[in-house]
């Protein structure tokens, strides 16, 4: 019998071993978050808030202003912010405090970035709780601030920041790609602009502008140059022309899909457009703003939220005056394949919370991320630039539809195609789409835009691109994004763990033995009792 | 005659260092004929490292963008492949010969998906004097090169502001970010940076920016750089002498 204590006095010590161990394993060691009962207001706590701007000033200032607002509601908690102008930094930054157990508290992020969060298990905080939370949930009755109700927060774009069966991020900003189009221009070509642009006309179009006089000058701007269809991010180029033309990208589960005979024709319409100078694209040749406002391109394709950069009387530019050429504007939604059914992406930040060993520092967090919702931010916030509110609350609010309503009254706060750019999205919310969110999705992202690049590049240095270009061009970006590695092994919430360390593997081994001696003891003391 | 043979020797010495610093590789490009080259056309040059700017890793691909520049011109080496090793051993004055194509980005032309070998030899540029060049058309054939600017005003930063920096282009950034600063010559006033990738918040030039007052007189060191117009990437800042 003593024997027998002694070993499962060991197997304890050994589970109790393995527990600490395998607990560490594939984490940052943080349990997961339980909302608290109650919010500790009498301690004080200190929460950093990266964010992302759009190199605008008004947007740092509305974020400091949030800030200050907020701590003026919540004085025992101090937010510091930490500017970033760019997702693929902060994101950078994030996985590489991810390994340190330094994130910041709350980060403005994309889902895509979120899933490789994720692979730091307990990382990122789940929001569901948090959301019903009687007390600190959304509209809580502890919130001592005027948040909008759950229900508030449009459908579509929360639905944005769920995969692995939690939502792990609210949305902050939205917006989509607006096609910026020199009217002027194309009117001067003979054509006029449909009702909702297509590709085919775009191609047509730009074509037509590739002419040029005897002396070399283009005959539509009489300048020596003239890019007339620019696109600014090509990995939603061609997601969307997929998307479009119902062709393979990526499953939920991330089965990749995007190497198929439709991409290959698009790459190959690129190639021909992309030959004959009628198109280029921001990494090649530089902001398609600073071409279309200098009259040496018709069709800019950016963000809504680049929207304050375009056009003649655009308040923001980076070219100087003498640059600047008059013409009409027009705001269109993407060009589409059909144009019955448009489709376009939904894009813009989200904010994510990040867990820390302190519930108490995770619910403040939690309430200032919350307090990013409200209608002061929102509508201060999407008035900046072609973003909308996230909520119904302040999309409805007196304030945002005034705001709306003055269009074109001057060229700042409402500057006509800041303004229609808001409005083209508000009016096709139903006609986004976002991609299937998991671990290895920025890869897969950044391999579809990689492929216009290289082939638009290509074609520019006199190479050939054809079946068997495309071919090695498929396989240079499935080893370059390693997306024969990505997929459901990866998903949101199963993270992929690597082989066991040999430590544990021992531990396993010694805990059988254990087990099976203790088997062994026991049998053979029934044996000599039946004796 | 004694001090005459000194000289003669002494012009010598430096004629035959310059022609050997010269000296060009079979199928490596002159300055002038990489100037001449067309855009998106691949060229071969050898050229020597003058300050680097960033490496960064992406996808497992470390790339380093640098100032380059020999006897005759500079070269602008963007997103280079270079491992961290390689860009460690990439000090001031090296000599690289380079294979890339030559690419223009918002007006700055630039060698883009490059690759390099280090080869012997050493040269370090001296700035030259380009003040009298700012508002000319001759001042781009001198486009990244190291460049001194000599005795201009310091102006506000914004309209209406007595600042005289701003954290990024319209102070949307914070202490790290690039510092923008206005200087003035003739009645014509410019945009300096300091880019904070070269020169971060931990370097003299950086400080010496943030310490400067509107109406201060300064002299300045840099890489002509472009960005839709001349945009110097300012390296060293002092009290005009």
């Amino acid at each position: 019998m003593k024997m027998l204590c002694k070993g499962l006095a060991f197997f304890l010590l050994l589970a109790c071993m393995a527990a600490a161990l395998t607990g560490c394993h594939g984490s940052n060691g943080l349990q997961s978050f339980s909302v608290p009962d109650e919010f500790d207001d009498s301690r004080a706590y200190e929460i950093t808030f990266w964010a992302k701007n759009d190199t605008n000033k008004a947007q740092t200032l509305i974020y400091e202003q949030a800030i200050a607002d907020f701590q003026a509601l919540y004085p025992n908690i101090t937010v510091n912010l930490r500017l970033y102008t760019d997702y693929g930094k902060i994101y950078n930054d994030v996985i590489t405090n991810i390994a340190t157990n330094t994130t910041p508290n709350v980060c403005i992020t994309y889902p895509d970035h979120i899933a490789t969060y994720l692979t730091g298990s307990n990382c990122v905080v789940p929001l569901d709780a948090l959301f019903t939370d009687e007390k600190y949930g959304l509209s809580g009755s502890e919130v001592r601030f005027d948040s909008p109700a759950l229900e508030e927060i449009i459908p579509q774009f929360l639905k944005e920041c769920a995969f692995g069966g939690h939502h792990y991020a609210i949305p902050y900003m939205r917006s989509t790609e607006a096609c910026y189009v020199n009217k002027t221009y194309v009117e001067t070509l003979g054509y006029e602009l449909p009702e909702t642009l297509t590709w085919d006309f775009v191609w047509e179009v730009s074509e037509a502008a590739t002419a040029r006089d005897a002396d070399g000058n283009y005959r539509i701007n009489g300048q020596k140059v003239m890019i007339p269809f620019i696109y600014k991010s090509t990995d939603n180029m061609m997601i969307q022309m997929l998307r479009q033309l119902n062709a393979g990208y990526s499953t939920e589960d991330g089965d990749i899909l995007l190497f198929n005979d439709t991409t290959r024709e698009l790459l190959n319409t690129v190639a021909e457009h992309a030959g004959t100078g009628a198109f280029s694209t921001f990494k090649i040749s530089s902001y398609p703003a600073n071409f279309l406002n200098a009259g040496q391109c018709i069709f800019a394709v950016d963000s809504t939220a680049g929207a304050t950069w375009m056009g003649t009387d655009a308040p923001l530019s980076d070219i100087s005056e003498d640059k600047l050429v008059e013409f009409e504007t027009a705001v269109m939604t993407i060009p589409q394949f059909d144009p019955e059914h448009p489709q376009m992406i939904s894009q813009g930040p989200s904010v994510c919370v990040f867990n820390k060993d302190d519930p108490q520092e995770v619910l403040a967090s939690w309430l200032f991320a919350q307090y990013l919702l409200t209608n002061d931010v929102q509508i201060a916030y999407s008035s900046t630039e072609g973003y909308v509110p996230v909520t119904s609350k302040a999309q409805n609010s007196a304030e945002y539809l005034d705001y709306l309503s003055r269009i074109g009254e001057d060229n700042a706060e409402h500057y006509e195609v800041k303004i229609k750019a808001a409005s083209l999205l508000l009016d096709n919310i139903g006609n986004t789409f976002v991609t299937p969110v998991f671990n290895g999705s920025t890869s897969l992202r950044d391999a579809a835009g990689q492929m216009i690049e290289e082939v638009t590049k290509s074609v520019r240095r006199k190479k050939v691109v054809d079946d068997a270009f495309i071919d090695a061009l498929y396989s240079d970006m499935n080893a370059l994004y390693r997306l024969d590695q990505t997929g459901s092994a990866g998903a949101a919430g199963k993270a992929e763990l690597g082989p066991m360390p040999q430590t544990s593997v021992i531990l396993l081994c010694a805990l059988g033995g254990t087990w099976i001696l203790i088997a062994l003891y026991a049998a053979l003391n029934v044996l000599r009792r039946k004796k | 005659m004694k001090k005459l043979l000194a000289v003669m020797m002494a012009a010598l010495i430096l004629i035959c260092g310059v022609a050997m610093a010269e000296e060009k590789s079979e199928g490596v490009m002159t300055y002038a004929e990489y100037a001449a080259a067309e855009l998106d056309s691949e060229v071969t040059i050898e050229t020597y490292v003058q300050a680097k700017q960033s490496w960064w890793e992406d996808n497992g691909q470390g790339l380093a963008t640098i100032y380059t520049q020999d006897q005759d011109g500079a070269y602008f080496l963007y997103n280079l492949p270079c491992t961290a090793e390689e860009y460690e051993q990439l000090a001031v004055g090296t000599k690289i010969r380079v294979t890339g194509y030559k690419s223009e980005w918002a007006g700055e032309v630039e060698i883009v998906d490059a690759t390099f070998e280090i080869l012997e030899g050493s040269y370090v540029a001296e700035p030259l004097d380009v003040t009298a060049l700012l508002g000319t058309d001759e001042l781009i054939s001198h486009q990244n090169e190291l460049v001194s600017f000599k005795g201009m005003t310091v102006e506000p930063a914004a309209e209406g502001s007595d600042a005289a920096f701003l954290y990024s282009w319209d102070g949307s950034g914070e202490d790290g970010s690039d510092l923008y600063f206005n200087v003035s010559l003739n009645g014509e006033t410019y945009t300096f940076t300091v880019e904070s990738y070269l020169c971060d918040n931990t370097t003299d030039v950086y400080a010496a920016v943030k310490a400067l007052k509107v109406g201060d007189v300064i002299d300045m060191e840099g890489f002509l750089y472009w960005y839709e117009g001349v945009n110097p990437h300012i390296t060293a800042v002092k009290a005009a002498e």
